[in-house]
């Protein structure tokens, strides 16, 4: 049965105007997503020190070399310039990596800890719209961050460079034309998606875990790893699960890109093997659990009460 | 139609029974208060009603199954849970956003209008306002939001009078028309006893007691009765007797009115009161039930 939805002529609100459907559908949505950004200001913060730090170590780096101006050839030049920023992204990577799993182990948590789960209940946001928006989080929002703040400390170092190579005796054209300006880019936003995908269900894990949890999360999370490995290492004396564990953290690396790149030469586009990756049953099977690992978190949301 | 219709309502933690057969039905437009010691059901009732748990039995809340249609049906029901549910890290005007953003039916000027009456300022995050304060602020995102029913679960635990009486204040003149419902569980029932337009007493999971103000009124006196007219009072058979300065105060139930005038002062008694006697009685009958 479906109530009147006429809002009574002596309601002080008629007068409200009401959203139309296909607003309401996203809205929630976006709107989860802002919340978390306005409650973990560290998603962004850590990565932006990270960033602050690698901008201030690579130009210090670069600074180096001017102690052998003069005395380099300009093919080494150039060369070690690269080399210096093609370390640029991997520490902010790794910044949002760890940010995102401590985020996923608390998302689910702290909200039933300060009983602030009760006040986001109350709002039209289902329990599906709220899970979805924190696994978004690490999944998507922390790569982009990662993205964004790792093309901006290239072009950063770009343009600081300019002084240093033309001390150096280097013209800037020279290095700016080795840099390749759409295989750098691309290259990132593969391996961040790659990654992204492998490591969902690790994050979708660490969600389940923070809607079940009565306390420390942390621990309820890696004990089941810990228990099946050392289970099976005393029992059969193997170490298939380590093996599968180790696939799940390193694998994405092995199936997208044939294997560690090689320092020579990370940059070209011809060494990646996205066909590769996109028939690993590793990704698959790792997508279908984050898949149940979240419908799992969703109805624990439903039930769970404040602690 | 019936804001909240209950039929056999049961829920039960393990072996903990917290809801035994709860009927209930409460009209459109009512203020009903729901009163029980603690531990006696009340919060899970409202949880229940909320969606927020599961239950065994009969429940609509405006004409929907509150936990399998609680997506649809959370928009038209507001509520505050306790004083402490903001999140403490949120700004005002964040929350202000927030709820914009996502409530289709938040009128935000007015939450406004509500916030200008106070000394909240906009830049503020929770946890640097006082308890009064997030009262207040929870209070003014609640009120501007169209809802069909409000859920009010202790809403002013450990609030000073003031504030406590500006919430109900602001509730009857500024919220309340008679096309909502305000359902609210209070310890403090003598403060919303002029507010109220029934009341039930809740005990062990059960109702007790169920009653309208007008019928409360008509239904229960209590007599102010001198030492000496004392034994004559308690022929009427009161449900309860207590002694104030050497005066024997009776509360009876269905007494005749010109009967009790003619034994001394008579009044209607506080809610406090009645619920003090029908607690009484329940003890006393479990007490004396057979194990």
């Amino acid at each position: 049965m479906i109530p009147p939805t006429i809002v009574p002529p002596d309601s002080s609100l008629d007068s409200q105007p009401q959203a139309p459907a296909s607003l309401t559908a996203s809205r929630p949505f976006y709107w989860s997503v802002r919340r978390e950004l306005w409650e973990n200001r560290s998603l962004y913060i850590a990565p932006l020190i990270v960033t602050a730090l690698v901008l201030f170590a690579t130009s210090l780096g670069m600074l180096t070399l001017l102690g052998r101006a003069g005395k380099l050839p300009e093919d080494s030049v150039v060369k070690l310039v690269l080399e210096r920023l093609i370390f640029v992204p991997a520490p902010i990577m790794l910044a949002t990596l760890l940010v995102g799993l401590f985020y996923s182990l608390d998302a689910l948590y702290g909200e039933r800890r300060d009983r602030s789960l009760l006040f986001w209940k109350s709002m039209p946001v289902s329990d599906r719209t709220t899970v979805l928006s924190k696994a978004s989080i690490p999944i998507v929002v922390l790569p982009l961050i990662a993205f964004v703040l790792s093309l901006a400390t290239f072009v950063i170092l770009m343009f600081l460079g300019i002084p240093l190579l033309l001390i150096l005796g280097v013209s800037p054209a020279t290095v700016w034309a080795k840099v390749r300006f759409f295989e750098e880019p691309s290259l990132m936003l593969y391996g961040l998606t790659v990654h992204a995908l492998w490591f969902a269900p690790i994050y979708a894990w660490l969600l389940l875990v923070s809607a079940w949890a009565r306390r420390t999360p942390v621990l309820w999370a890696a004990l089941p790893f810990v228990a099946v490995s050392v289970v099976e290492r005393t029992a059969f004396h193997t170490s298939y699960f380590g093996a599968l564990l180790k696939y799940r953290v390193t694998g994405a690396m092995t199936e997208a890109f044939g294997g560690m790149p090689k320092r020579g030469d990370p940059g070209a586009l011809g060494l990646l093997t996205p066909v590769r990756f996109l028939c690993a049953p590793g990704l698959w099977v790792g997508l279908a659990l984050a898949a149940a690992f979240l419908a799992i978190a969703v109805r624990l949301r439903r039930n769970r009460e404040p602690i | 139609m019936a804001c909240i219709e209950a039929r056999g309502l049961r829920k039960t933690f393990g072996t903990t029974v917290a809801l035994d057969g709860v009927n209930l039905r409460v009209e459109e437009g009512r203020i009903l208060g729901i009163v029980g010691p603690n531990g006696a059901g009340k919060s899970t009732a409202l949880n229940a009603i909320l969606g927020l748990t599961p239950y065994h039995g009969e429940l609509k809340v405006l004409g929907r199954d509150p936990w399998t249609e609680r997506d649809s049906l959370v928009s038209e029901v507001s509520w505050i849970a306790d004083v402490a549910v903001l999140p403490r890290w949120i700004r005002v005007s964040q929350v202000l956003d927030y709820v914009a953003g996502v409530h289709p039916r938040f009128d935000r000027p007015k939450a406004e209008r509500f916030l200008a009456k106070t000394d909240i300022k906009r830049a503020s995050k929770v946890r640097e306002l006082s308890k009064g304060m997030v009262t207040q602020l929870h209070l003014a995102l609640v009120m501007a939001i169209d809802a069909k029913l409000m859920v009010l679960d202790e809403p002013t635990l450990g609030l000073d009078i003031l504030v406590r009486k500006q919430f109900y204040d602001s509730l009857l003149n500024d919220y309340f028309d008679r096309s909502r419902t305000i359902v609210v569980t209070t310890h403090q029932i003598d403060e919303i006893q002029d507010v109220l337009t029934d009341f039930v007493f809740v005990n062990r999971g059960r109702i007790v007691l169920e009653s309208s103000m007008e019928q409360f009124e008509s239904r229960y006196l209590e007599a102010m009765v001198l030492p000496e007219r004392v034994a004559a009072a308690r022929a009427l058979r009161p449900i309860r007797e207590r002694q104030v300065f050497g005066r024997s105060i009776l509360l009876f139930d269905g007494a005749d009115r010109q009967q009790l005038a003619a034994l001394g002062d008579v009044r209607s008694p506080s809610i406090a009161e009645l619920f003090v006697a029908v607690m009484g009685q329940e003890s006393g009958e479990a007490k004396g039930a057979p194990a």
